[in-house]
Order: structure tokens, then sequence, then C-alpha cells
């Protein structure tokens, strides 16, 4: 009995072997390759990449094999390798309005320069099994349209020009890292961004979630959705010009909302602002709901006391390597904590057992 | 190449162990004040003990010889996890003995053998607010500790008294540090509380709350209480069924499906120590021992 408290070395090692093997699976079944899970996927990379805060879709791709499919514990595999990468500088701020766009609808105008284009989307499929992809046969491939160098405006951009919706401040600050600097309140928006952009996705759908069912509720539209291909591009001072080192794939949301004005504003809509890694929509369209409602003080909203609005509880919330860390941690052994709890409990019940007794002979 | 190789000695890069040491200094200069650090993403997972892994990493020298503990114990899975982490990443010596150790991680535990002048303890702390469970916002402790405004937590001892008869915290005992700051000891019995003031550093890392606080050697070390209710350290009254000892902590161990239990020190190189030099307890020479092997 004692021993197998007290774990041990030989034990952990025989767990980690049986999990080497039950993560292969049956053996007559063919193995899984990185770059089969890459390419057919793909969505569970981007998720992994996007909280994982890594873009790189060969590593997601393993991290994914690795943890048996569990994006979480493919993300926290993914986080602990981005420790040990050094900082080589900093990219140039990406211009997601020259997004090359797979993807690109809004809802708030029926048609826009650019047009509306769905792209690869489960939007209007019915959810009905294909069985047919149990049978695994070469899928026929789909028509491709010439690419066009048609520009595709932002959506609030036209808005902006008639000065009905709030214009974002422009700012060449550095904005703060929480993956250098340790999160501190109050958090600007450029720092709450950055939490929400690596944060999980279910707990950001969530979180905007409830603010549409009325827990701080801001009537969001989704003003412009876009996915696709922009330049990352590095000034290199060596050179003094930046050049381009490469390429990533972006979803990007912005939601139009109502304001009602305030003493100092007249009536105008706002913004929510989405942002993530590969294609992962829910999460931007989440992220910019949660980033509208965080947004009451500068706005000079009213505080209902909805969680979505109190910035302390979504940021330090958010982060599921952080979360399910410190949920499993409970699973490590509280022996010493709990048998100090024990003899408490059994101290103070032998105490009000002494005192009945005595209360009952009197 | 081996995985040790690709990685800087102890897994952190030199930056982000400046970093820490920076805040180990200011921690140090300041005794029992949270301060804040850009803890970084461990292979192992928060609340898993990647505060007082950071730290450790950023103390140890090859020189160092190191110990890890989990409950007391040097074989509890995640103090063997642990330990092999830096065997790995920073191929120290290391050690089950506390006096031949000089660096301990501990978690849950102060080691029974006093520490002395050139050994550091570092604690994993899980919550390291003492006030977190009196006022969740971190921004509203952070004023509480700025204005030295305690008076919550008289409130909540006072409170147990008033319904138990007795402050009802058993782990995790808040104490103060030099008069001043309001700490917490990480979940260590409160058992443990007196020992903290001690010859050895403590530090103290907290990696999913981002916080590094310490205690200086020789610091005092008060666990809050009242006059006429002051602070008694408890711990099962039995002596160890393995070595006798009566002065130890004891692990309750269930030993079958009648109630049947027994004591031992949940500090195992003590209870061995103990047992090397001839201490037998109760049940030391029938199975206690056998069990031990």
């Amino acid at each position: 009995m004692y021993v197998a408290v007290k774990g041990g070395e030989r034990a952990i090692d025989n767990a980690h072997a049986w999990l080497a093997e039950e993560r292969r699976g049956d053996q007559a079944v063919p193995e899984l390759g990185v770059a089969q899970i890459r390419a057919q996927l793909a969505l569970a990379v981007n998720r992994v990449m996007a909280e994982g805060s890594l873009y790189d879709p060969d590593l997601a791709a393993l991290a994914i094999k690795q943890a048996r499919g569990d994006l979480i514990e493919a993300i926290f595999l993914i986080r602990a390798y981005r420790t040990t990468l050094p900082r080589l500088g900093e990219s140039r701020p990406v211009d997601t309005g020259a997004m090359a766009c797979d993807r690109r609808i809004s809802a708030t105008f029926k048609d826009a320069p650019g047009g509306q284009v769905l792209g690869p989307t489960f939007d209007y499929t019915h959810r009905l099994l294909d069985f047919e992809l149990a049978a695994e046969g070469a899928a026929p491939r789909a028509r491709t349209a010439p690419a066009t160098s048609e520009p595709m405006p932002r959506i609030t951009d036209f808005l902006n020009r008639d000065g009905l919706i709030q214009p974002e401040t422009v700012s060449d600050a550095a904005p703060p890292d929480l993956t250098r600097e340790p999160l501190e309140f109050p958090a600007n928006r450029a720092l709450r961004l950055q939490a929400l952009a690596r944060g999980d996705e279910g707990f950001l759908l969530g979180m905007a979630y409830s603010t549409q069912r009325g827990y701080g509720r801001n009537h969001p539209f989704v003003g412009e959705l876009r996915v696709g291909r922009v330049k990352v591009e590095m000034d290199i001072p060596e050179l003094g010009l930046a050049c381009e080192i490469g390429e990533i794939e972006l979803t990007e949301c912005e939601t139009v909302n109502q304001f009602n004005g305030s003493k100092t504003e007249p009536p105008q809509f706002t913004r929510g602002y989405g942002l993530s890694f590969g294609h992962t929509e829910r999460k931007a369209i989440s992220m910019a709901l949660v980033d509208r409602a965080l947004r009451w003080e500068e706005l000079g909203e009213e505080d209902t006391g909805a969680a979505a609005q109190d910035a302390e509880f979504v940021l330090y919330h958010a982060d599921n390597i952080q979360a399910s860390g410190f949920l499993e941690h409970i699973k490590l052994p509280h022996y010493v904590d709990f048998q100090s709890e024990l003899e408490l409990v059994r101290r103070i019940r032998a105490e009000a057992e002494a005192h009945a007794d005595t209360e009952a002979a009197r | 190449m081996t995985q040790s190789d690709q990685y800087n000695f102890a897994y952190l890069d030199e930056q982000t162990k400046r970093m820490i040491r920076r805040a180990l200094l200011k921690a140090l200069a300041v005794p029992g004040y949270q301060v804040p650090f850009a803890s970084r993403e461990m292979p192992m997972p928060y609340g898993w003990g990647t505060g007082g892994v950071q730290v450790s990493a950023a103390v140890l020298t090859p020189e160092d010889r190191l110990k890890v503990i989990d409950q007391g114990a040097d074989d509890t899975t995640n103090a063997v996890s642990i330990r092999k982490f830096f065997e790995k990443t920073a191929r120290v010596e290391t050690t089950g003995h506390t006096v031949e150790a000089t660096v301990i991680q501990t978690r849950h535990r102060i080691p029974e053998e006093p520490l002395g002048e050139g050994q550091i303890l570092v604690y994993q702390v899980p919550i390291p607010e003492p006030l977190r469970f009196l006022e969740p916002r971190e921004t509203e402790t952070r004023k509480m500790h700025a204005l030295e405004e305690y008076g919550l937590m008289h409130v909540k001892l006072y409170e147990d008294i008033a319904r138990h008869g007795e402050i009802a915290t058993a782990y995790a005992y808040p104490v103060k540090v030099e008069g001043r700051y309001v700490m917490d000891p990480s979940p260590i019995p409160k058992f443990d509380n007196p020992k903290m003031e001690m010859a050895a550093i403590q530090l103290f890392g907290a990696g999913r709350e981002q916080r590094i606080y310490a205690v200086p050697p020789y610091s005092r070390v008060e666990s809050l209480d009242f006059e006429d209710h002051p602070f008694c350290a408890s711990k099962a009254d039995h002596p160890c069924a393995l070595c006798g000892a009566l002065d130890s902590y004891l692990d309750e161990v269930i030993m079958d499906d009648d109630g049947g239990r027994m004591f031992v020190c949940s500090d195992t190189d003590y209870c061995a120590a103990r047992q090397a030099a001839g201490h037998l307890g109760a049940m030391a020479a029938s199975d206690g021992q056998e069990e031990r092997r």
C-alpha cells in the first residue's frame, strides 16, 4: 500500500510506453502521417497555430499527432516549444486590406466593391453525414475561377467615410507583449486583443454568446469577415528596407455595433475586432464580440456587471493552457494538505460533540 | 545530437533567466512582496510546478546538487518528473538527502531537517495571493497590499474563531514577513510555518499567476493570530510507525478495508535517516521496512 501511493520512476516510464502504444493504435491500420494531418485536418491545425501563438502548420500537425488529437494538449506542446525559440525581430504590421481573400463576406451590405466571396465554407452545407467519405474515394476537384486583382476595400471604410463609425486611433507605438511581460491591469486594447487572439476558442465563444443573450449586449453585425493570405514584411536594418519574409493565412472579423452616443459623442457605430491565424472564423467572430464588450469603459458605456465586460475576468481565464494545467493539477497528490484538513475537521467535530454532550448532561 | 543538447542549460535561455533573476533580487529586497514576472510556458503544465521550475532553472549552476520533493517525498510522481527534467536539461547532480542538497524544490512541505546557509528552498506556488479568496480581483488585492490594508484577513480569521472555536485554516496558513507584507507560504501544512524562520534562502515561484516572492535568511515570519488565540502548529498526534519520530509531520495511510491505518513521516529522507540510525517505530520491524524497499 505504501509503495503504491509513492508512485516512482518505473510507473512513469511504463505509463509513457503505454501512451506511445495507444497513440499508434491498431498496427493493422496504416499510420497517420504529419502531412496528412496538415492537409486533411487543416482546421485543427489552424486552431493549434492560433492558440499556440506559433504559425507553423507542420509543427502544429506534428503536435496533433503526438497529442492523439487532443487539441488543447497539442496547443500546449506548441506553446512549450515556442518558449525555446529566440525572438529575432518584429515584423511590420500586416496589411489585411491587401489580403488575397479566399473568403470575404459582409452581413451589413448586400454587395460591395470586391463582392461577396463565400469560399470554402460549411455555412450552407446540410449537416448530413456523407457516407461516401467513408469509402475514401478521390474527391472531385472544384472549379476554380481565375484570380482577380480587384481590390477588396474594407466595408467599415465606407461607413468611416461618412463619419458613421467611430474611427480607430492610429498608433505606431509598440504594442505590449504578454508573452514577454506579465499581464497587468488596466490592460489596453492592444494587450486585450493579444490575449483574446491566443485565448481558448470555446471560452471566447461562450463569452461572446453571453453578450448576445443580454449579458453586456452590444448589437453586433458582421461588418466583414475575410479569410486569406497576407504578406509578412520585416525591416532589415542592414539593407535599410523592408523585405517580404513569407505569407500567412489569417481570419479577420470586424463587427459593426450600435452605440447610442454619450455626453461627448453623437450616436454612431463602433467596432469589435477579431484576428487569428489560419481559417478560424468562429474564433475571430467571438473575439470581435468580446473585444467590443470589453470596450465599454473607453466608450463611456455602462458597466452592467456582465462577465464579458470584465477584463480581469476574461483575460485571466481565457487561456486554456493556464486553465487546463491548473484544473488538472488537482490530480497530483495533495495528501499533506488533505491530512491537515482531516485533522482540523476531526478536532472541530470532537470539540462540537464534547460541547453537545455537556449541554445534554445539563 | 541528444535531446539535452538542443536546449540551453536548465532549459531556459539566458535572457529569460536574467529576467527571472532580476525578479528574484527584487523579491529578496522586498521580503514577502509579490513581484510580477513574465512567466514562460514550460514543458510541464501550469499548476504542476512551472513557477518553481523556472526559479530553480534561474538559480541552478552546474555545481549545484538538486533535491526535489512533493508532499515531503522524493519519490512521488511529480517530484520524479521534475527531477528528471533537470537531470536531462541541466545535468546537475541530484540527491534525496536534505543535508547534501544546495537547491531543494518543494511542493507542500518544508523538510524536517533544519536547512542551513548556502541552501536554497524553492517553493511551487499555486495561488500566490493570500487575499485571493477574500477578494478575487488582482487590481484590488495589489492595492490592499500597497496600503497594508489587511483588515479583511483578520476579520476572516476572527469569523473562523467565532464559528469553529479556532482558525479553520490547516494549510497555506497566512504569514506576515518582516512585519510588513502578508504572504501565502504556499500550501504547506501550518505545522511547517514556524520553520520558515531559517538560515536558508526561500524563493517562491507561481508560474501561471506570474509572481515571484521571497523570504531572505533569518527573516521574521509570523503566522497571523490573535493574542487570545495564539497560532498553534499542529500535526497528527502519533509517532511515526516506521521511525518512531514524534516531531515530524505525518501522512495517514489507510491499510485495509476495516479502517486500519498507520501514520508515517511525510519527509521520506528524514524517516529513512532515522531508521538507518536505529530509530524504529511500532511497525518498522514487521512490514514497514519491507514495504519501503
